[in-house]
């Protein structure tokens, strides 16, 4: 306790100094917070995705599609436990900027693959018995301020109604939520018997399946024989599990991970020289004053201690206030509007960055520290 | 007047020779400068780069015609019939009896890329004759062009850079087809040098689209021309398309990227900016508290307090200076020319581009870390000013 109250004592000495450190701290975790969201929503979907789930698509692209055919074939394979077929709609709703995932799916295959997606019993029903409905995420919901009984208009240039009109109305009929953070909840789902029925072409054909198998463990081995089913067929697929799958597709986006944490590492080791620099000096300050502190008896540990403690008091406050400011700032929304399919802080970056704080700390202090222990007495009382 | 720019010299002079003594403080606060500086010229040279692909796709008189309603070549469709009356419009340039156009359709295969190994979508384009003269600076840069109506293909610099089994030689499988890579090709940076080029017809079978194309790009007479030829098109019962120059498309399908990274990379930018405002005020107090006599010495001699602040505001932005000219030029020699590939999010397929690291940007750069070494040093150096000369000759 009197230890505390001594570093509470050297750091109130130049306020000004220690509030300036103890702010670039703070700019140092703000950053951190906000690039982890900002990879999270790069990355969405791949920590969530179902480690029992594959997806096939056409081999020579995802804009290739397929024969609705291929879903018995594919269920027959051994391992599979069901499958369920999916269509890229790509509409745009106003502007080619509000853009959104739509995907036309069979309603009850969706809800019973993607436990993930939790729909209210009356949304449900809602769905299945209103054609023209759609099922949405809370983030779209809220992202349009759009609710149960809406009627949303969308323009698609890909897909137009028999006769040729591109524009397409759907009815909000339900809302999903995320089961757990980091699930999208940026999509509308559309129903596949209305979308069939009303599309000017292309009849039968689907974009790619969600496939739900036993047993995990065995994913890669269904994948070869799923395929195996469709090879020198004039559609042949491309299987692989949804997690790799989603993974590809950031990949394709460039090495988000990478560049934030170049960023982040730019970061801190800029702090590092502001914070490291800041403890030294005020160690260099003092040095009259540590050596009495050990000619009345301080142990060469205990001045140690005392000027580590100084760092951690600094970049616990500091830190501990950044990763609450981009707490809140996260909380407050993403930077695009909602076009970010999630936006949080994953649990694993703010335990990262708890621990960051007492490496910060650690580094920024040990040389002083080192330099308050080794002090001769009589040397520095000389001074 | 004469005597207070007198006084600025000496007493700045005075300060920058004691800087050697302050090396450790400065020198870390020169340095976050200069982090600060390298990550934000590293960010927005992303987007400058995507920027300059985009432009340099653009020829100056070329136009892009889509079927009404398409933002992109992926999500447009023209009928062959319809695509051909196009080509027929006023307006297009012409070497003898041959238009300067090609009816095009755009769609994507699967390759994995080199860095990752995982699959990219990666664009195709079916082109007619004319589609070398269509761009600025096409050049085969390897082995020929490919012969009409063989499953033969050209691929950009870009593709062959990023994508496995991409290079002359090499045979891409799309579905059941094997189409030979017989010659790798150049357009000046641009687009075009992501994609694989092959015969409109040989696309048109693969991929079982009929006679059907997507867009039509075309050089005009001169750019002037412009209005002639879209009136024309537009006012056709015939059919039911979009007319745009392509600086106008091109600039439309980057927007939304270059307005991300810029938005993304000035915000991490201004909020490091500000961790550096408060390292350099750090520094900056810490210099004028450790020269307090010093300075009081000086203005006792008679030194005003003009002087004494234009000195310390000058050591801040003279280490300010040297941290942002460090961060631009490792910004420069790390990024500038640095290879990368990314997702164009119009098209959803993949697009390679160089890192630009341009001269607005350097400049950019370093008028940055001139404000962080101006707001770092000038409250240090009111302080400075007013400390009461009797009070601090008696401290220490």
């Amino acid at each position: 306790m009197k230890f505390l109250s001594l570093i509470f004592g050297n750091l109130r000495r130049k306020k000004l100094r220690t509030a300036l450190t103890v702010l670039s701290i703070i700019v140092a975790f703000v950053l951190f917070g906000y690039l982890g969201a900002i990879r999270a929503a790069f990355l969405a979907g791949i920590d969530v995705a179902g480690a029992d789930r594959l997806i096939t698509r056409n081999k020579v692209s995802l804009i290739n599609l397929m024969p609705m055919a291929h879903l018995a074939e594919i269920e027959r394979v051994e391992g599979v436990d069901m499958a369920a077929h999916n269509t890229w709609f790509g509409g745009i709703y106003q502007e080619p900027s509000n853009f959104f995932a739509q995907i036309v799916v069979e309603p009850e295959a969706l809800l019973e693959l993607f436990p993930e997606y939790v729909v209210s019993e009356e949304d449900q029903r809602r769905w299945l018995a209103t054609r023209t409905g759609v099922l949405i995420g809370r983030g779209l919901a809220e992202r349009f301020e759009w609710s149960v009984g809406d009627k949303v208009p969308i323009m698609n240039p890909l897909w137009s109604q028999q006769g040729g009109d591109p524009n397409w109305v759907f009815d909000v009929a339900a809302i999903y939520d995320g089961a757990e953070q980091g699930v999208d909840t940026s999509q509308m789902f559309i129903r596949f018997d209305f979308f069939d029925e009303a599309r000017s072409g292309g009849q039968g054909l689907v974009g790619w399946y969600t496939v739900r198998i036993d047993d995990p463990d065995r994913a890669a081995e269904v994948a070869v024989a799923i395929d195996q089913v469709f090879a020198n067929s004039p559609d042949e697929t491309k299987t692989e599990p949804e997690g790799a799958f989603i993974q590809g597709f950031a990949n394709q986006m460039g090495n988000i991970g990478f560049i934030i944490t170049s960023i982040v590492g730019a970061v801190f080791f800029t702090i590092l020289l502001v914070a490291g620099n800041t403890m030294a000096y005020s160690v260099r300050e003092r040095i009259n004053e540590l050596a009495v502190l050990k000619a009345v008896g301080f142990t060469d540990g205990g001045v140690l201690g005392l000027v580590l403690g100084e760092s951690l008091v600094i970049t616990v406050i500091g830190g501990g206030i950044g990763l609450a400011l981009a707490w809140l700032m996260v909380s407050a929304g993403d930077p695009t509007g909602g076009a970010l399919p999630v936006f949080f802080i994953p649990l694993r970056d703010l335990l990262l960055g708890v621990l960051l704080i007492f490496v910060l700390a650690f580094i920024a202090g040990i040389f002083p520290a080192r330099m308050a222990q080794r002090l001769q007495v009589a040397d520095a009382l000389r001074r | 007047m004469f005597r207070s720019i007198t006084q600025i010299f000496q007493v700045t002079r005075f300060s920058i020779a004691s800087l050697p003594r302050r090396l450790g403080s400065s020198l870390s606060a020169m340095l976050g400068i200069a982090g600060v500086v390298a990550v934000m010229v590293g960010v927005l040279s992303i987007a400058q780069g995507i920027m300059s692909t985009m432009k340099s796709s653009a020829g100056a008189a070329n136009v892009i015609v889509l079927r009404s309603g398409a933002d992109t070549e992926m999500t447009s469709g023209l009928g062959g019939d319809e695509a051909r009356l196009i080509t027929e419009a006023p307006g297009i340039a012409r070497d003898g009896d041959q238009v300067i156009a090609s009816r095009e359709l755009f769609v994507m295969i699967n390759l994995p890329k080199r860095s990752t190994g995982t699959d990219a979508n990666v664009p195709v384009r079916g082109v007619e004759g004319q589609a070398d003269r269509v761009r600025e600076g096409f050049r085969l840069v390897e082995g020929r062009m490919f012969q009409p109506g063989l499953n033969e293909v050209i691929v950009g610099v870009g593709a062959r850079r990023e994508f496995q089994g991409a290079a002359l030689g090499d045979t891409l499988a799309v579905g059941s087809e094997q189409w030979p890579v017989v010659g790798v090709f150049e357009t000046g940076g641009g687009l075009a040098e992501s994609e694989v080029w092959v015969d409109a017809p040989v696309l048109q079978d693969a991929f079982r689209r009929g006679n059907s194309f997507q867009s039509v790009h075309a050089t005009l007479e001169r750019p002037g021309a412009f209005t002639e030829f879209k009136d024309a098109l537009t006012s056709d019962p015939r059919m039911n398309v979009k007319v745009q120059t392509e600086a106008e498309y091109y600039e439309g399908q980057s927007r939304l990227l270059y307005n991300l990274i810029t938005g993304l990379g000035t915000l991490i930018a201004l909020i490091m900016g500000l961790g550096a405002v408060f390292g350099a005020l750090n520094t900056m107090y810490t210099a004028v508290s450790s020269r307090t006599r010093e300075i009081a010495t000086l203005r006792a001699l008679g030194f005003r307090s003009g002087p004494v602040i234009v000195s310390v505001l000058s050591e801040s932005l003279l280490l300010a200076l040297l941290g942002g000219i460090v961060g631009a030029g490792l910004a420069w020699m790390a990024f500038d020319g640095f290879r990368g590939s990314t997702l164009n999010f119009s098209s959803f397929s993949a697009m390679t581009f160089a890192f630009d690291v341009n001269a607005p940007l350097l400049i950019q750069g370093i008028v940055f870390a001139l404000l962080i070494g101006f707001f770092g040093g000038l409250f240090p150096a009111i302080k400075a000013s007013r400390t009461p000369i009797a009070h601090a000759l008696r401290e220490l």
